[in-house]
């Protein structure tokens, strides 16, 4: 049974507070009681747990060619890498080759999908840090504008904006409709100027300075401890990227650079997401200039539940998703459905961060730190 | 550090068995060793990043503790794994080594019903306070009726 609190009515300083599960700032059901001495922090209980869908019971009795349209639905943000994680997964125990062009067209969808989830994140998160930065929704309205824009990407794509079922073992889908080409360049020439336009309106912005200047520094060891990954991890001056340092998909044909950032602090985290938005864009470039031709897919178009099936064995596969490392780790028994799946979500990882950093900040800082980890519960809870 | 030397240092600790192939370095632990091997590769091998924790139900073998760990300076993953034994219930809590185990075990718990030992806050995560049964055991249906309906 639910424990309850007593209020202390002895004199003590200290009050609980409910926070969540439906604040605004939470960007999902997130609910921490926290322990406050006037105005700061001084304990934090994270509950999460309020969108659990059973995502890996389910797994076991999906067949291979069903699950990765529901593994979109863990991280609904950036649906492209929980699907990806899972098809290489199974596509690593069973062997299966990926055609070049496949390849590459998942890149494009990845690094599309990092755009799309940023934009995300950095309009919700400034909107969290309330109406200094340009009036309230400005930036969330403006980023939300060019959110859509990737989504009509996407919908040229596979036919729908948020959750795509693209990939399949062994390959994609979809191939490229006629004249994406230009309009993906189109697009993404647009959102690199307005990312300019974003940095002029935040970088010197005294009030959004002061919001993130030193506000939730996570240490390289609490980092790497906690097992925090993505741009939180390289805004802690670690310099790790699964795109670099356990190449999948083809990444290694692509010139980019990985940003770190050493202070940890919610600043950092902002500057290494930018430098982030710019890299994918100069991805997405790359993968369209030597796009090879060639089949989307080494295996056939699904027709039925039996026809993938993976030898025993088991495997984990981690891509980097906009949120950092999200990693499948399947257990195959020779069937058509997986033995054991778990879901190593980023956001459950970034977020089992914060009751070791929020101890000590302010209740409104704790809003900002909140964003700038920019959790997802689909993920969390899975 | 490397996988070569990892395995030569692995190998000489009573209860450890390292597997062939890899990479990643598959690390079999006995259960009571699983929390000091943890600490010794973090501490001697430089695995400071931990990934995650996770549990397999093998029906008749019992339960399989499943932890990934990464060394990013080396680019090295080891693949800590412990067998519980048909019966076995309880494992070391690797919470003190790692901090990230902290919700990785309690939703470990919840699911399979493993209680991890030295654990400073074994409640459930995910599940509400009066769900019975472990969902992720085999031997949990899937459409398993849990009153009241909701």
């Amino acid at each position: 049974m639910t424990e309850f609190r007593e209020l202390d009515y002895t004199g003590s300083e200290r009050l609980t507070m409910n926070m969540g599960p439906q604040h605004p700032s939470a960007h999902g059901v997130f609910r921490a009681i926290l322990t406050l001495e006037g105005e700061q922090v001084v304990a934090v209980d994270a509950v999460i747990g309020y969108l659990h869908r059973c995502h890996e019971k389910l797994a076991e009795t999906l067949a291979y060619v069903q699950y990765p349209s529901i593994a979109s639905k863990t991280d609904y943000v950036a649906a492209m890498t929980s699907e990806l994680a899972y098809v290489m997964a199974a596509e690593q125990i069973g062997k299966f080759e990926v055609p070049k062009r496949a390849q590459y067209l998942r890149v494009l969808a990845a690094e599309l999908q990092r755009i799309a989830s940023h934009c995300l994140w950095l309009g919700t998160w400034c909107m969290d840090m309330g109406g200094a930065l340009g009036g309230g929704a400005t930036i969330f309205l403006y980023c939300i504008r060019e959110r859509e824009l990737v989504l009509d990407l996407f919908e040229m794509l596979v036919g729908a904006r948020l959750l795509y079922g693209f990939h399949q073992v062994g390959g994609v889908r979809y191939d490229v409709p006629a004249n994406y080409d230009r309009k993906v360049r189109e697009t993404i020439d647009l959102i690199e100027q307005r990312i300019g336009e974003y940095e002029q309106m935040l970088d010197d912005n005294a009030f959004f300075n002061m919001r993130t200047k030193g506000v939730g520094v996570i240490s390289k060891a609490l980092a790497q401890e906690v097992g925090v990954a993505g741009p939180l991890l390289r805004a802690s001056g670690v310099n790790f990227d699964l795109r670099k340092n356990a190449p999948y998909s083809s990444y290694e044909d692509f010139q980019f650079n990985v940003p770190v950032d050493p202070v940890g602090d919610c600043q950092a985290r902002y500057r290494v997401r930018m430098i982030e938005f710019r890299e994918s864009i100069k991805i997405v470039r790359q993968v369209l200039d030597g796009l090879p031709e060639g089949p989307i897919s080494s295996r056939p178009g699904v027709k039925s539940l039996a026809q993938v099936k993976v030898p025993k064995g088991e495997a984990y596969a981690r891509v980097e998703g906009p949120r950092g490392e999200v990693g499948c780790y399947l257990v195959a028994d020779g069937s058509n459905k997986p033995y054991r799946m778990k879901w190593r979500g980023a956001s459950f990882s970034n977020l089992a961060v914060l009751p070791h950093i929020l101890p000590g900040v302010s209740v409104a800082d704790v809003v900002a730190i909140m964003g700038s980890v920019d959790p997802v519960f689909g993920e969390v809870d899975r | 550090m490397t996988y070569d030397r990892a395995r030569q240092l692995l190998s000489t600790i009573n209860g450890v068995t390292v597997a062939d192939g890899g990479p990643p370095l598959t690390v079999n632990i006995a259960p009571e060793q699983f929390a000091a091997v943890a600490a010794f590769v973090k501490e001697t091998i430089g695995c400071e990043f931990f990934s995650f924790l996770s549990a397999i139900d093998w029906k008749a073998d019992g339960l399989e503790v499943v932890a990934w760990v990464d060394n990013l300076d080396s680019n090295m993953s080891l693949v800590l794994r412990s067998k519980l034994g048909p019966e076995g219930k309880s494992c070391p809590s690797l919470v003190g080594v790692y901090k990230g185990a902290n919700w990785m075990e309690r939703e470990c718990y919840e699911m399979f019903g493993i209680h991890f030992d030295g654990h400073p806050d074994l409640r459930r995560l995910l599940l509400p306070e009066d769900w019975e049964g472990y969902p992720l055991l085999k031997s949990y249906a899937v459409d398993t009726p849990h009153p009241p309906y909701r």
